[in-house]
């Protein structure tokens, strides 16, 4: 579903004259089919799940098709504060990762324009992590910011952090994680529009008497929002689901908790399928109106 | 600060010892240019010879490697773009995307936080005729509407100093007259100094008061447009605005009024005040529609010059003149432009013919007579590459 939010803002932008030909249909064909496999199922089954009704002979973990509506109120009764702590988490890690990937996507796509070599290398180098599963580079950092690491000894050596306090299984933890894994994500969709940006423009701007923080509010940053757009939105929602970064086995605590730990640990250990399809639903919703909302306020439609 | 208020009118440009070199090459050797305030200055040069980065100095885009810019008497050298008051008409027009055709032409009065910029940025569109589409986005004009865009966002802010850097080379010829016009009425409206950059001789000979012939980096010659057109001083000149022939030959005698010239023979003579060099080798030119045609010898006159016999060699007719190219043994190929006062061409194809002109009417370059005595303006882009590539081995060799 949040997938229309894309659709729309591409779709409108890139006016590219349509016509009605039984060949495009036969190529679209494949992937309708997929989405409808893939996508459109499991979605009507975690629908139908939501609103199941516990057997009433049956064992832990066994549900009957109902409509138990009850099923909502109950997880956002108990998990009201997962559900706000997922999406500020998830905001502060995307204003965390637009705020480093911004100049970084600038160097490279507009400053290093002169050195295509050194552009590529940089580019390499920003997809690297990549090249590692997310997972154990998470369990990596788990390693570097432990209370016994050279990081963490130090800081507190220089009386910086107290000597009981952790960061590990910190809410503060769980953000830098979560900005971490998801830079590269804001990175590359920013570099794409700031590599083609017309620096005639920036020109054209100082001329007219902007001075050089002016030309960035005025005309950088507007002409650049396809990039933040995309950025913002590959960042929110996967940072809004994610279940890894916050999950005590790595950076997370019992207080920093997400939403995506909630259904995790529903479906697969407390076995209570109807609250965590109902969790996974509202998440969806939620992340649904969110973006629409934004990309309708961003207003991107235009600028492509 | 400078920019905080409208400038009542344009002030003067003074560009003294101006150098700039890039990595591998010298865009601009040595320049001193001085433009009085008010005029409408054109900067003429085939792509290549350093007047656009002559614009860029100037708005301060580009910083010079030596030399100093002066607005109105003040050294603005080490000023910021945003510092200067210069606006610049862009070649790409630069028009922001983003931006109403309206909030395009108040950006740089909200810049400088000035007084009801939209009632001004509606009274620029108003004089540019533009006014109805003031809520449109620049992609939604057309290529003549959105140079007047550029035009109004530019002069709304009465800068001291207008740059057009060749804002009509994107359009088709008779919007580009339409325009040229209207660009001149604007500048006698609104009384601002202009610096024009183009590669049309045409475009700067109509519209300036002033044009200054730029090649590889230097002036060649400036003054206006009628006089350089009439005198021009080298060969370059003689052959970038409009076309010559030129002949070179030695001083075979002088008065204080004349000098004559020993081409191929034959005795033509420039008066002394019209040629540059009076003694040694010299260039003569002769502007092709100053040129006679003959179908037979004419008779002696000592006021006309004659050329000839010669052999018609191509005829190709252009509505309101002809021009012939004509081969003469040992003095080469003229061009002769003929009005078309009767129908058909006066002269066949392969007959033979005779030019004369007023000796009034001939020039002498300043020029040292070149190895290639037809010196053609060569503004392609692969010369262009050549040259450089030459100036570059020459600097290579001499480190």
């Amino acid at each position: 579903m949040a997938f229309a939010a894309f659709a729309t803002t591409t779709s409108e932008a890139e006016q590219v004259p349509r016509r009605k030909s039984p060949v495009a249909l036969l190529l679209l064909l494949p992937g309708i089919l997929y989405l409808v496999l893939f996508f459109l199922t499991p979605l009507i089954s975690l629908l139908l799940t939501s609103f199941q009704a516990p057997s009433e002979f049956g064992d832990i973990g066994q549900y009957t098709y109902a409509f138990r509506w009850e099923n909502y109120l109950q997880v956002v009764t108990d998990y009201l504060p997962h559900i706000l702590r997922s999406f500020g988490f998830a905001l502060i890690a995307t204003v965390l990762a637009l705020v480093f990937s911004y100049p970084l996507a600038y160097f490279i796509g507009v400053t290093a324009r002169p050195w295509p070599l050194a552009q590529s290398l940089m580019l390499v180098l920003v997809i690297a992590p990549f090249f590692i599963s997310f997972l154990l580079r998470t369990l990596a950092w788990k390693q570097i910011l432990s209370d016994e690491s050279f990081i963490i000894t130090s800081l507190k050596a220089v009386a910086l952090m107290a000597p009981d306090a952790h960061f590990t299984g910190t809410p503060a933890a769980v953000i830098f994680g979560l900005t971490y894994n998801f830079i590269p994500f804001m990175t590359l969709p920013l570099y794409t529009t700031l590599e083609r940006l017309d620096l005639r423009y920036l020109e054209a701007a100082s001329d007219l008497y902007a001075h050089p923080v002016e030309v960035f509010r005025k005309v950088t940053i507007p002409l650049s929002m396809p990039g933040i757009v995309a950025g913002t939105l590959l960042t929110f929602i996967p940072a809004a689901g994610d279940y890894v970064n916050a999950s005590r086995d790595f950076l997370g605590g019992p207080d920093s908790q997400m939403i995506g730990n909630v259904i995790e640990a529903n479906f697969l250990v407390l076995q209570n399928y109807p609250a965590a399809a109902a969790l996974s639903i509202i998440l969806m919703s939620v992340i649904l109106i969110i973006v629409s909302i934004y990309v309708k306020r961003a207003g991107t439609e235009e600028l492509l | 600060m400078t920019t905080s208020a409208f400038a009542a009118q344009g002030a003067d440009l003074e560009l003294v010892g101006i150098q700039k070199r890039f990595p591998g090459f010298t865009a601009i050797e040595h320049l001193d240019l001085k433009i009085p305030p008010g005029s409408f200055f054109a900067l003429l040069g085939p792509s290549g010879c350093g007047k656009t980065t002559t614009l860029r100095l100037v708005a301060g885009l580009e910083e010079p490697t030596a030399g100093r810019i002066l607005i109105g008497g003040e050294d603005i050298t080490g000023k910021k773009p945003y510092q200067r008051p210069v606006n610049t008409v862009f070649q790409s027009y630069a028009l922001f995307p983003h931006m109403t055709v309206l909030e395009n032409v108040a950006f740089g009065l909200r810049r400088r936080r000035l007084d009801e910029p939209v009632a001004k940025a509606h009274e620029a569109l108003r004089l540019v005729e533009l006014d109805h589409l003031a809520a449109r986005k620049p992609q939604q004009l057309s290529g003549g509407q959105q140079q007047r865009v550029a035009l109004a966002r530019a002069i709304v802010n009465r800068p001291a100093l207008l740059l057009l850097d060749e804002p009509l080379g994107a359009l088709d010829l008779k919007l580009r007259r339409q325009m040229q016009l209207e660009l001149k009425t604007i500048q006698e409206e609104v009384g601002l100094t202009f610096l024009h950059v183009t590669h049309d001789q045409e475009e700067a000979m109509t519209m300036a008061d002033t044009v200054a012939v730029m090649n590889k980096g230097r002036i060649e010659q400036m003054g206006a447009p009628e006089e350089l057109y009439e005198l021009p001083k080298t060969a370059f000149v003689a052959n970038f605005l409009g076309q010559s022939n030129l002949f070179t030959g030695p001083v075979v005698g002088s008065t204080s009024e004349a000098i004559a010239v020993g081409v191929a023979g034959q005795r033509i003579v420039v008066p002394t005040a019209r040629a540059h060099r009076h003694v040694g080798e010299v260039t003569i030119g002769i502007r092709p529609e100053k040129l006679s045609l003959h179908l037979s010898a004419p008779a002696v006159d000592p006021a006309r010059n004659t050329m000839g016999p010669g052999r018609v060699i191509d005829v190709s007719f252009s509505g309101v003149s002809t021009q012939y190219l004509i081969t003469v043994p040992h003095v080469g190929t003229l061009i002769v432009f003929a009005q078309n006062m009767a129908f058909g061409p006066v002269a066949e194809e392969g007959g033979e013919v005779w030019v004369s002109w007023d000796i009034e009417h001939g020039f002498g370059l300043e020029d040292e007579p070149a190895d290639t005595p037809r010196f053609e303006a060569d503004t392609t882009t692969r010369s262009i590459a050549a040259q450089r590539r030459a100036s570059l081995i020459t600097e290579l060799e001499e480190v």
